[in-house]
């Protein structure tokens, strides 16, 4: 139950419907990140997806050669706030989980510098996340997450895990590095799933 | 941990912490305690039922229904003027918390979910107002006569614009086991009598005050998002292993 705090009146009455509840539109774009930047050449940077039934591995070039599809989509943190329709440039999961064969219904994102998120697989798939390496037409800096992040917009950003680096699919859906430290294990914006 | 809930906090005090910050201390009767580096969202209510939330670190920790945070100014804020100019004692918010369970530090030694290794030191970096979960670290070894050896380092553009001054003056006059090395590095004026003049932190400067690679140090760092880059990555460039250094950032880039 909420109360009045007194001589509070804010500002923004024009809510923009694609706002969720308790966040706040922001222009410029705030960096939350646990540690250090880490960095990551395109050279160097391989993404892999592992299975319970085996490994698949793309380069740089053979992830671009997958198919880049250009989004326009909205992006909510759990620190409240919101950018609203950003262009972004990746690979759709869709295109990578044609080639992989799995039972398991969870995947694990994990990313260079040994940060990991969980997500269901099946909110991965049907153009609902992208390995994504570009924003608003200009390569991702390393502190947003270059040179390539996983992009599942309709999730909080937390996972949209930056410098990802693979996928591992698992049976049962295990808490990644923030929902082993009091954030929730699916985090739809939406419903403000933002903590235990 | 403590399941985070929604509290209901009256403020208890409010003072100037700086120019252009301010000093809110709440009493929040069912507050089950927070971490040292713990932060919290704070909601406000208008009238016609509008929210505006934020999240802010907590300067205090421990058991206690007492919560103090240390709100900056942000220029054509929503929230930020409103706690720093309007805000008084008696008046009433919610929190949401306690919040976070990684950036923070455990009286023991050991920097949450690590090992304990009570040899290790402790490397606190911050800048502006990110010194406020600093501080509530160094209060907290301060508080518990923790021996974990504890350095500060401060970078902030005047003397008039060190958040808990007197408390970390405090904290570098305690006993030996416990006394924190504190070292404000200035980078607009510097005071009479100043270890250096102004200037913004640099990679010889960082190596010169923290502790040593060989010493293994924990760090923590807190300040915008660019002093956070940058210091980081100075940081590892020197050779400390990422995974000893833990960030909060805020603001763009």
């Amino acid at each position: 139950m909420s109360f009045i705090t007194r001589g509070f009146s804010g500002r923004s009455r024009d809510r923009d419907e694609r706002l969720p509840p308790g966040q706040t539109l922001v222009e410029d774009w705030p960096v939350l990140s646990a540690g250090p930047t880490p960095d990551v050449s395109t050279d160097e940077w391989r993404f892999e997806v592992r299975t319970e039934s085996g490994r698949h591995e793309w380069s740089w070039d053979e992830m671009q050669a997958l198919g880049v599809e250009d989004v326009t989509v909205d992006i909510h943190c759990v620190t409240h706030w919101s950018k609203l329709g950003m262009a972004w440039r990746g690979v759709p999961l869709d295109r990578i989980f044609e080639e992989v064969e799995t039972s398991h219904d969870y995947v694990m994102a994990h990313s260079y510098g040994g940060y990991t998120t969980n997500v269901p697989l099946d909110e991965l798939l049907d153009g609902q996340a992208w390995i994504a390496f570009e924003a608003d037409g200009e390569p991702l800096d390393p502190e947003h997450g270059g040179p390539a992040r996983l992009l599942v917009p309709h999730l909080y950003f937390w996972k949209s895990a930056k410098w990802i680096r693979g996928l591992v699919t698992m049976p049962t859906d295990d808490p990644g590095f923030w929902e082993q430290n009091g954030y929730h294990l699916h985090g739809d914006p939406w419903t403000e799933e933002r903590y235990w | 941990m403590t399941r985070a809930a929604w509290h209901v906090a009256t403020v208890a005090e409010v003072r100037d912490e700086t120019p252009t910050a301010r000093r809110l201390t709440l009493e929040v009767p069912t507050w089950p305690g927070n971490e040292a580096g713990a932060h919290l969202d704070l909601r406000l209510t208008a009238p016609d039922g509008y929210q505006a939330t934020r999240s802010y670190s907590i300067a205090s920790s421990g058991d206690g229904t007492r919560v103090v945070l240390a709100v900056a100014e942000v220029p054509e804020g929503e929230v930020s003027p409103f706690l720093v100019h309007d805000l008084r004692a008696g008046d009433q918010l919610e929190v949401h918390g306690p919040l976070g369970a990684y950036f923070v530090w455990r009286p023991g030694g050991a920097a949450a979910g690590a090992e304990a290794s009570p040899l290790r030191p402790v490397q606190l970096i911050g800048a502006g107002s990110g010194v406020v979960p600093l501080v509530a670290m160094a209060a907290a070894h301060d508080e518990g006569a923790d021996a974990t050896p504890f350095r500060l380092l401060y970078s902030v553009r005047t003397p008039a614009d060190v958040f808990f001054a007197d408390e970390l003056r405090a904290f570098a006059e305690a006993p030996a086991p416990t006394r924190l090395g504190l070292d404000l590095v200035y980078t607009r004026d510097a005071p009479a009598g100043a270890a250096r003049p102004p200037g913004r932190l640099t990679p010889d400067l960082v190596a010169e005050l923290a502790w040593p690679v060989e010493q293994r140090p924990r760090i923590f760092i807190c300040g915008p998002t660019p002093f956070v880059e940058a210091v980081a990555g100075w940081l590892v460039a020197a050779g400390h292993a990422p995974e000893a250094i833990r960030t909060e950032r805020f603001g763009g880039a």
